[in-house]
């Protein structure tokens, strides 16, 4: 007889990286059927309730659950014993008598490493008091958390351009500064191009294909996607264009993000007008041109040649069958945007294609981001491929520091599982530490067909969707 | 751009470890959840365009006093304290309210002036309303433990060189049964008779002729020498000797006098802590009133509460029950017979001494219930919570580390380490004394409370910037 146990622990916390990783420790538990360490965020109360377990109401975002499913309730002791020393293990360094503590601030940090570059991944409601700490010891900082209010970026970004400080981010997935990879960032060679995006996977998927194409790009920094809004102003893309502009090894700067609010853009193209260095947008829209053919305007713009973008097509065809949907279901934002975007001028209106970001902040509150938890996406694509109305299904991964260290390991089972055709868009560079090549290989082997370019990918999976019985 | 060779990161591990992947160095910050309910005010806070400059201020303010011992007066005089006018220690309070060790001192403190022939018969006096009560604090004055103060009291008269500005303190009465600890008997009431009359005009003669004492000097002297200047005092007591000795011998006071002075001052070792703590809120209200600073001028206690003043919130107490002491107790007193934590005497923790520079006093860790390697991790633990290091306290221990100085309400609430203070413990009945020393915090509570103020004034000043 199964049995199915939650306890809450009023006031513990550990972040939801730690909480993943016990997860995953106690799910390895003989006897433990699944268990999910979490603390008590709405999205999460619901991720435990379709798994089968009761969550008391009283538990609020402050309390961490502990939820086991177990073969027999006699393994409840060994379960929670091992719970126990999977969150000591996830836990701090050891305070010994002699070795100093850890500082508890970014201020305390900063102090003792004075002109440190910051990166800030706390819950977004906590960010804006570290990353101040860091703008007023004159470190610029990488915001990496989302859910950060929007008067938190404002006030932040302003006390930032007093000083002259660069705040990247909020809700900033990648940075390359000084050629160290912050966030979710790819490994690339340093050359002529500079990066100011408001999207992190619009930057990745820019770093890529370059780097395919044998460019290196010196710099790219992310600004945050609400940076050029009208209540942000592009504060934060200002001094991102003035640092590239003072940079003697840029070139060409490339500038990423949605459309930007009209009057903002105005102000942007001034300054950009203004600079030493050309620079080139890429803003996502309709009407715009994708990422890719962004990155081929860079390609010429540098006299470069424009390669062919690598396709790989596994060894037997799947048959989209009678199914009328396509469904999207992506890691980046940006990519899901554009994958999105592209299927509204080929396919128009809505046709009951769905195009899901598991990386927004609806997906992310209390958990860690799908690039590094996949379990949310995994649940998805499960469903869609069971699903007789799918006829295509259509997937991001994205590769690079910070990311999950093999996840086509992860996908691949359900890619497999599947027999609809699935069209990836794997978006990373040789050197990043998943070796790309392997990925790509495991994905085409459990029969998806993998593309390097999201939107060559999206026009694949469109192609294959008019294919369909 | 700027050549980059090292990365703080604050939340997910896995960031930190991606950096350091790359062979970068990387400071994590042991990040944890702020203190319950204070998310909002301290984002509130840390927007507050003011801060930043505003805590510059009072730190620069603070670090910029220095004390100099320049007279000694009753406490009528260099106060303008009438009968039946007492000072007390800690936030505002009301005899029905107080404390035993409170109720002790004011008992002998009316027998000193004279108002009742005996102690016992004080409480009707108090009871009656017609004598008043007000915190040291409000004279510009500090006292330890109880913190009596009634007119005969003699007082150390602090000033500052730049601002002429001054604090005072009553001069301090030993161990044991004292009236800072709530002792009324005979005997305490003969030993302040004589120093009223015989150690408060010998000082002040001494002090006239010897001139100014530096004290700021002292107590960074006395830093170096194991003395942290709340519960050890030693270094610094004999450094005051040194100065005044000579001009206390040739006072023309009778030789039998000046050599009981000279024994009593000698063989207290807390003796100095008079001066320490003037000095102390000489610094602190140096910063006193700068909108937008979220520094801690004052932390006090009146034996029933305990209280702190922020620089950003004018003269607003902000008020939580004062904790008992854990500790070593004296003799067979145990826990039951002590009071909660009393005296102004943590305006040394205030201004970055006392239990912040347990690490520069092994001496005493034991005495107030530690060990060495926890007195050092307590000096590290409170530079979390600190504005700046004072360049002038410094500790050898730490490679000669200023001390943490200039406590900060946000940092407080952000990390929940709480100040740390090293005290003296009084028992919970009038008449007692002293039961035993100990370390204690203030009640968490209150940095929250001051907070929300802070925060209240900064969206307050913004909706005002909006129009």
């Amino acid at each position: 007889m199964s049995h199915f146990h939650v306890e809450l622990r009023p006031g513990a916390y550990a972040d939801s990286v730690a909480l993943l990783q016990v997860s995953r420790s106690v799910q390895g538990i003989d006897g433990v059927l699944a268990a999910q360490v979490a603390m008590a965020t709405p999205l999460n109360v619901d991720v435990l309730t379709q798994m089968g377990f009761a969550v008391p109401e009283r538990a609020t975002p402050n309390d961490m659950v502990v939820a086991v499913h177990l073969r027999d309730p006699a393994r409840l002791d060994a379960a929670i014993t091992g719970v126990d020393n999977a969150l000591r293990d996830a836990g701090r360094r050891s305070e010994g008598a002699t070795e100093v503590a850890a500082p508890r601030t970014t201020a305390a940090a900063l102090r003792r490493d004075p002109g440190a570059l910051t990166v800030v991944s706390v819950p977004g409601p906590h960010a804006m008091v570290e990353a101040m700490d860091a703008v007023e010891s004159g470190s610029d900082v990488m915001i990496f958390s989302d859910n950060v209010p929007l008067d938190h970026e404002v006030a932040l970004k302003r006390a930032a351009a007093e000083r002259g400080v660069l705040v990247m981010g909020p809700d900033c997935g990648t940075a390359v500064v000084d050629g160290i990879g912050l966030g979710f960032a790819n490994v690339v060679s340093p050359g002529p191009v500079g990066i100011v995006a408001a999207s992190g996977t619009g930057c990745q998927q820019m770093l890529a294909l370059l780097d395919h194409a044998g460019v290196g790009v010196s710099s790219a920094l992310g600004v945050g996607g609400r940076d050029l809004s009208s209540t942000v102003r592009g504060l934060a893309t200002r001094e991102a264009l003035r640092r590239l502009d003072a940079d003697p090894g840029v070139e060409l700067i490339v500038l990423i993000s949605k459309p930007p609010a009209a009057d903002v853009a105005d102000e942007i193209a001034d300054v950009a007008a203004g600079l030493a260095t050309p620079v080139e947008f890429a803003l996502l829209g309709p009407g715009r041109p994708d990422l890719t053919a962004a990155a081929e305007a860079v390609l010429r713009r540098l006299d470069r040649e424009v390669p062919d973008w690598p396709a790989e097509r596994p060894a037997g065809a799947r048959d989209p069958g009678r199914g009328a949907r396509l469904h999207g279901l992506f890691v980046g934002g940006t990519l899901k945007s554009e994958a999105a975007l592209i299927a509204a001028e080929t396919l128009g209106a809505d046709h009951g294609h769905t195009f899901v970001d598991f990386g927004d902040d609806a997906y992310t509150a209390g958990r860690a981001h799908p690039m590094i938890d996949p379990t949310l996406r995994l649940e998805h694509l499960r469903r869609a491929a069971a699903d007789p109305e799918t006829a295509v299904i259509l997937l991001d991964v994205v590769l690079g520091h910070g990311a999950e260290d093999d996840p086509a390991s992860l996908l691949a089972p359900a890619v497999a599982a599947s027999d609809r055709p699935v069209v990836v868009a794997v978006v990373g560079t040789a050197t990043d530490p998943q070796h790309r090549d392997r990925q790509v290989r495991a994905l085409v082997e459990a029969g998806a067909e993998v593309h390097l370019s999201d939107a060559g990918a999206t026009r694949r999976a469109i192609e294959l969707l008019g294919e369909r019985a | 751009m700027s050549t980059t060779d090292s990365v703080v990161t604050v939340g997910t591990e896995l960031l930190a470890d991606a950096v350091a992947r790359q062979a970068v160095g990387v400071t994590q910050v042991d990040w944890r959840p702020p203190m319950e309910g204070t998310a909002a005010d301290l984002a509130a806070v840390a927007a507050d365009p003011l801060r930043a400059a505003a805590n510059e201020r009072a730190v620069a303010a603070m670090l910029e006093v220095t004390a100099t011992l320049v007279d000694v007066l009753p406490a009528s005089a260099a106060l303008g304290l009438q009968t039946g006018q007492f000072l007390h220690a800690g936030p505002p309070i009301t005899w029905d309210r107080a404390s035993g060790p409170l109720r002790g001192g004011l008992m002998a403190g009316a027998a000193l002036e004279g108002l009742v022939d005996d102690p016992e018969d004080a409480p009707a006096l108090f009871e009656s309303g017609s004598v008043s009560l007000e915190p040291c604090h409000h004279r510009s004055a500090v006292g330890p433990m109880a913190g009596v103060v009634t007119p005969s009291i003699w007082m150390f008269v602090l000033q500052d060189a730049a601002s002429g500005r001054r604090t005072y303190c009553s001069l301090n009465e030993g161990l044991g049964k004292v009236l800072r600890y709530g002792a009324y008997s005979p005997e305490v009431l003969q030993r302040l008779r004589w120093m009223n009359g015989v150690l408060g005009p010998l000082l002040q003669q001494a002090v006239r002729r010897a001139g100014p004492v530096d004290v700021t000097g002292i107590l960074t002297q006395m830093l170096q020498m194991g003395d942290e200047a709340h519960n050890r005092n030693r270094a610094g007591t004999l450094m005051l000797l040194r100065d005044l000795g000579p001009a206390m011998v040739t006072s023309g006071t009778d030789a039998a006098d000046v050599a009981e002075a000279l024994r009593f001052v000698g063989a207290n070792d807390h003796f100095f802590l008079n001066l320490a703590m003037p000095a102390c809120k000489l610094a602190l209200d140096a910063a006193r009133g700068i909108p937008g600073s979220t520094m801690v001028v004052a932390m006090a206690r009146n034996g029933t509460d305990f209280g702190i003043q922020v620089a950003g919130t004018g003269d607003e107490w902000f008020t939580g029950p004062a904790q008992l002491a854990d500790g070593l107790f004296l003799g067979s007193y145990t826990a039951d017979d002590a009071n909660p934590d009393i005296g102004d005497s943590a305006i040394t923790e205030t201004a970055g001494i006392g239990g912040f520079a347990m690490a520069t006093a092994p001496a005493i860790v034991r005495l107030v219930g530690g060990s060495v390697p926890d007195a050092l991790a307590t000096t590290r633990r409170m530079h979390e919570i600190t504005l700046a290091e004072n360049p002038r306290w410094t500790v050898p221990v730490l490679d000669f580390q200023g001390t943490p100085t200039g406590i900060d309400v946000s940092r407080v609430c952000r990390t929940g380490i709480l100040p740390q203070i090293n005290t003296g413990m009084a028992g919970r009945v009038a008449g007692v004394g002293q039961v035993g020393a100990g370390l204690v915090t203030p009640p968490a509570e209150i940095f929250p409370a001051a907070l929300r103020r802070l925060a209240e004034l900064a969206r307050d000043r913004a909706a005002v910037a909006r129009g």
